[in-house]
């Protein structure tokens, strides 16, 4: 009898289990096997060709990149998420802020390269705006292509998403917890320092981690935007796969691909060690 | 209930008895069967018994799959067009701005179904390296395409060719003779490369032709390397894929491309002047092969006989390609004088590179592009 109860919720996890296995397991398993073969044999040459120093040039770039633009998106994102959070539930800025936020943070890819390329690119709207005006070129030799572009348009989808996940948290910090603060006689500076902080610290950081891990794996934006060298790793593995010059590259693909499964891996346990530290005064 | 399941094994003695006349369809039909298999092993338009049957086939089939042809690329565009009106085929033109590869992805991938692509135009090392799943074919020209420029089976033959030029806007920049013009402060945030040279084939031979500008060769491309990073240094190189919408903008003033793509942009760009620098003249010929897995063998075929005919030859040229049977169709007379004078004028000796040249050269530039440009 108890056993017939207890049955239907695990096989309700079946069809997840299914897709975790399909989407992830396999492809998972796939890569880190490919990044071990060449030509159907065990090698360790692709692994060794990530050390080269191109491809470690790229892996900085791409870390570069990513943290750059969680930080910036992190800071940014989450004081628009604080002057979201101080106006009333119902206002219409804060409707329109959040519904703004989860539009833009889901707005990437060929369109949003597309949108900078007509707004900053050569006879882009401010680019002509600027020269004609003030005669000042913005475009210079094309720096939207390149790495500092992907940062400007990553920035763009990284603080919508950062407001959308704070956003959260900043809720959950009670308007008590600071009339108890001032109570006993805190001043501002110290319930922000003593209180508010530490208790946002561990999904501050988390979102962080959410928004290295966004701008780390996003391919489609840079793919539209940057055709002149593979500044980071998603389009060397691009390269690997569609270059006619380099050809039988197919494994040193699965090799970067096994490359950005570490990096986020080595990422995420230093995201949980720091969270079992941050909050362990918490349980 | 009875009566619906009565009804069921009605449908399904119904779907068996279609099935059963598809499955018999083609052994009813001998003609038909035999004619596909017939067709992909066919090696010249002899095997179908004369053009007049191989056309007859291929209308048959009804339809051309191509991959990877830009309409604005060599005039495919309206090579295209008349192949398809010509013949009443409808050609089905996939991913046009694909690269050579993805050619070779695509095949790989949709093997077996009919969207693969019939037949294939390839950059140099991506043709000698997939020969394996090309299907020989000889053109009923064969004779007049020479020797250097075909596999003596035909399972591959160079289409159309061309050599490393700088096209510019002279409205917009002073006159280019040799690549150290461009290295002047009038040239700012102007030069583009169509391309990455690690994966794009044009991009590649502009580092070649650069190398040999500056003392280097086609076994030795650092030079090249050198003269892109200069470029660089001095602000001139402009990170942007060249297209004719960007120079048509004037995005892109200086391209370093193939004489045949730059030639095109002189139609929509006044003042767009094409040279091919004396001191390092970098040739290439396309390679062009049939898919062994082709779905539509026939009109593959009859694809090859259309490009390498006089007609399709002189479409290339008037795209400003250099077709491969040029020379013979200049001594018969039947090339178009007027594009044929037209061509940019091409002074020394051509340096194409080999393929070990080009699997070398490539490795240097795995290594060294990216800090060029990085």
């Amino acid at each position: 009898m108890s056993r017939r109860t207890t049955l239907p919720p695990s096989l309700a996890l079946l069809p997840f289990l299914g897709f975790l296995t399909i989407f992830l397991l396999i492809p998972t398993v796939t890569v880190v096997v490919g990044a071990f073969q060449e030509g159907g044999e065990f090698s360790t040459a692709n692994i060794e060709a990530l050390f080269s120093e191109a491809a470690l040039r790229t892996l900085w770039n791409s870390v570069l990149l990513s943290a750059s633009t969680a930080v910036i998106g992190a800071v940014f994102g989450s004081l628009l998420a604080y002057i979201v959070v101080m106006a009333s539930p119902t206002s219409l800025f804060r409707r329109s802020v959040t519904s703004m936020a989860s539009v833009l943070a889901q707005f990437g890819g060929v369109t949003l390269a597309f949108a900078f390329i007509a707004t900053l690119g050569f006879s882009g709207v401010v680019t002509e705006l600027l020269r004609d005006t003030v005669n000042l070129d913005i475009f210079g030799t094309g720096w939207l292509f390149g790495l500092p572009g992907l940062i400007l348009v990553y920035t763009y989808f990284q603080i919508p998403l950062m407001v959308i996940v704070f956003l959260p948290a900043l809720e959950g910090l009670r308007p008590q917890w600071r009339e108890a603060a001032v109570n006993l006689g805190a001043t501002g500076w110290q319930y922000w320092t003593q209180v508010a902080i530490p208790l946002l610290r561990p999904a501050f950081l988390g979102a962080t981690l959410l928004l290295f891990a966004n701008a780390f794996a996003a391919y489609a934006t840079a793919a539209a935007l940057v055709s002149q060298g593979n500044p980071i790793v998603p389009l060397l593995i691009r390269a690997a796969l569609t270059s006619e010059i380099l050809l039988g590259r197919q494994n040193l693909a699965f090799a970067l691909a096994f490359q950005m499964i570490i990096v986020v891996a080595v990422v995420m346990t230093a995201y949980a060690l720091l969270v079992r530290r941050t909050s362990r005064w918490l349980r | 209930m009875a009566r619906e399941i009565r009804h069921l094994r009605n449908v399904g003695i119904g779907l068996c008895a279609l099935i059963l006349t598809a499955c018999s369809a083609p052994s009813d039909d001998g003609d038909g069967g035999d004619g596909a298999s017939a067709a992909e092993e066919a090696t010249s338009a002899e095997d179908f018994g004369g053009m007049d049957e191989l056309v007859a086939a291929a209308q048959e089939e009804g339809e051309l799959n191509v991959i990877a042809l830009p309409p604005d690329w060599a005039n495919y565009g309206e090579i295209i067009e008349t192949f398809s009106e010509k013949y009443d085929i409808k050609v089905n033109s996939a991913q046009p701005d694909a690269a050579s590869q993805d050619e070779i992805n695509a095949a790989n991938q949709l093997e077996g179904t009919d969207r693969a692509p019939d037949v294939f135009d390839l950059g140099q090392s991506v043709a000698l390296a997939n020969t394996d799943m090309f299907a020989p074919y000889q053109v009923e020209t064969w004779d007049s395409i020479p020797d250097e420029f075909k596999d003596p089976d035909g399972t591959w033959v160079n289409d159309y060719g061309g050599y490393m030029s700088i096209g510019y806007d002279s409205n917009e920049v002073p006159e280019v003779s040799t690549l150290d013009d461009l290295l002047g402060s009038e040239f700012r945030g102007s030069v583009a490369l169509n391309g990455d040279p690690t994966q794009a084939g044009a991009a590649f031979s502009g580092v070649v032709m650069a190398a040999i500008a500056n003392g280097g060769s086609a076994d030795d491309v650092a030079p090249g390397v050198e003269y892109f990073q200069k470029l660089n240094d001095a602000g001139n190189f402009l990170p942007v894929d060249p297209t004719p919408a960007t120079v048509e903008s004037g995005q892109t003033p200086v391209v370093i491309d193939w004489d045949y793509l730059n030639a095109a942009l002189a139609e929509d760009v006044p003042g767009w002047t094409v040279v091919v620098p004396e001191e390092a003249v970098v040739g290439g010929y396309y390679f062009q092969a049939i898919n062994a897995d082709a779905p539509h063998p026939a009109a593959a075929r009859l694809w090859q006989e259309f490009l390498y005919s006089d007609e399709g030859q002189n479409l290339w040229l008037k795209g400003g390609a250099r077709p491969v049977r040029a020379e013979a169709m200049a001594e018969e007379g039947t090339i178009d004088q007027e594009l044929y004078d037209a061509l940019p004028p091409v002074e020394g000796e051509p340096v194409i590179p080999t393929n070990e040249q080009t699997e070398q050269a490539a490795q240097y530039l795995s290594e060294n592009w990216a800090k060029v440009v990085g």
